[in-house]
C-alpha cells in the first residue's frame, strides 16, 4: 500500500532557466532580421493623408517620392513645400534625373514595372503633385500609388 | 609556470545583455506597411480627336481652393459624394432594348443622367492651391463607390465580394490556376464598372 502513497511533495524545484538566453537569442535575431534601417532619411514633413479604399505596395519595384515641407531640423530650407528623391531635395526640373538614377538601383526584370509611390505630406497644395504627375507622365512612368494612413477623412469631422 | 585551469566565464549575465539588444531592436523596428490609392496615368500623348462625351454621362467634380466641393454644379459635402457617385455612375439611362442598355443597374435610370456605367466618366477638376489631403477624400470617395458598385456586381454573379478577391489575390491566398480563374473574374468585373475617373488639367491660379 505504500508503494502508492504520495511521496511528500517537498519544494518545488526551480525551473530551470538555462534556455532563457536561447529564447532571447531567437527574439533577437527575428527582429534584427526584419528591422529595416530606412535608407534615406526624411527631411520633409510627412503627415499622410487618409484613404480606406487601399491598395498594398509592392515594396521591390517601387521608387518613392516625397513631398511636404522642410521638416524639424531643416527650417533653412523655408517653408515652402519641397521634393525629396533618395538623399536630397529636387527640384521639379530635377525630377527625372533622380527618378532615372533610383530606377537603375532596381532589379533589372522589375524596371519596367516600377511603380511610384508619392508619399505627400496632407498640406501640400495639389498643384505641386499635379507638375510631379506631368514630370512621371513625361517618363512614361505611368503606375503611381499616393500612400495613405488607415481611416476615413470623414470621421474627423 | 604552473599551469592553472582558467575559471569558467559566469554566462549567467548573458540574457541580460540579449534582452537589452533584443529590447533596442524591438524600440527602432518599424514594421512598414505602406498601403494606398493606385492610379494609372494617363500616357502622355496628344489624342488626335477625342471622343464626344455626352454632357449628361460626365460627373463634374470641381474642388476649389478652399477645399469646397462643386458638384455637377452644386454644392455639396464631402459626405454625400460618395452616394452621389454611386448614384450617377448606376444610373442606367439608357432605355430598354438600346444597345446601350445597362440590364445590372440598380440605379434610378433617370434620363438626365448617365445611359450606362461604360459609358459614365467623372472628371475631377481642382486647383492648384487645393490641399492634397482634401484631393486624396475626394479620389477615396471616388474609388469607394466604384468599390461598392464591383462588390454588389461580384457578389451577385459570384457570391465573393470585387474587393475580398482582389485582396485575397494580392496576398497570394490562391495559387495556380484558380488564381487565373479568379482574375478572369476581377476583369469582368471591373468590365462592367470600369473606373473612368479623369482629371482635368488644374487651374492655374487660385480663382
Amino acid at each position: 500500500m505504500s508503494k502508492f502513497k504520495k511521496k511528500k511533495s517537498g519544494d518545488l524545484p526551480a525551473i530551470s532557466t538555462a534556455s532563457l538566453p536561447d529564447i532571447v537569442f531567437m527574439l533577437l535575431f527575428f527582429f534584427m532580421v526584419v528591422t529595416v534601417l530606412r535608407d534615406s532619411n526624411l527631411m520633409v514633413q510627412q503627415k499622410l493623408p487618409k484613404g480606406d479604399q487601399v491598395e498594398k505596395l509592392k515594396k521591390d519595384r517601387s521608387i518613392f517620392i516625397y513631398a511636404g515641407k522642410p521638416g524639424s531640423g531643416y527650417e533653412k530650407y523655408g517653408t515652402e513645400a519641397k521634393i525629396q528623391i533618395g538623399d536630397k531635395f529636387t527640384d521639379v526640373s530635377n525630377i527625372k534625373f533622380a527618378l532615372e538614377e533610383l530606377r537603375r538601383k532596381l532589379r533589372p526584370e522589375l524596371q519596367d514595372k516600377v511603380m511610384v509611390a508619392l508619399k505627400v505630406d496632407e498640406d501640400t497644395n495639389t498643384g505641386l503633385v499635379t507638375d510631379v504627375k506631368q514630370e512621371l507622365r513625361d517618363l512614361n512612368l505611368l503606375k503611381i500609388i499616393y500612400i495613405t494612413t488607415p481611416g476615413n477623412q470623414l470621421d474627423q469631422k | 609556470m604552473a599551469r592553472r585551469a582558467t575559471p569558467e566565464v559566469n554566462a549567467g549575465s548573458m540574457a541580460d545583455i540579449a534582452f537589452l539588444l533584443l529590447i533596442f531592436f524591438l524600440v527602432t523596428t518599424t514594421i512598414e506597411k505602406d498601403k494606398g490609392i493606385a492610379r494609372q496615368l494617363p500616357p502622355d500623348i496628344e489624342i488626335q480627336d477625342p471622343p464626344i462625351i455626352k454632357q449628361k454621362n460626365l460627373f463634374l467634380v470641381t474642388v476649389n481652393k478652399n477645399d469646397q466641393l462643386l458638384v455637377e454644379d452644386e454644392l455639396m459635402e464631402l459626405d454625400d459624394l460618395r452616394q452621389a457617385a454611386i448614384d450617377f455612375l448606376d444610373n442606367g439611362g439608357a432605355p430598354s432594348g438600346s444597345p446601350e442598355y445597362c440590364n445590372y443597374c440598380k440605379g434610378k435610370r433617370s434620363p438626365e443622367s448617365s445611359d450606362n456605367p461604360k459609358k459614365a466618366v467623372i472628371s475631377v477638376q481642382n486647383d492648384r492651391l487645393t490641399s492634397y489631403k482634401m484631393y486624396i477624400a475626394v479620389q477615396n470617395e471616388l474609388v469607394a463607390a466604384y468599390n461598392f458598385l464591383r462588390d454588389r456586381e461580384s457578389q451577385r454573379l459570384y457570391g465573393w465580394k470585387y474587393t475580398e478577391m482582389k485582396q485575397a489575390i494580392n496576398e497570394g491566398d490562391i495559387e495556380g490556376s484558380r488564381a487565373d480563374a479568379v482574375q478572369e473574374r476581377l476583369e469582368e468585373v471591373q468590365e462592367l464598372y470600369p473606373l473612368k475617373l479623369s482629371e482635368a488639367e488644374p487651374k492655374k491660379s487660385g480663382s
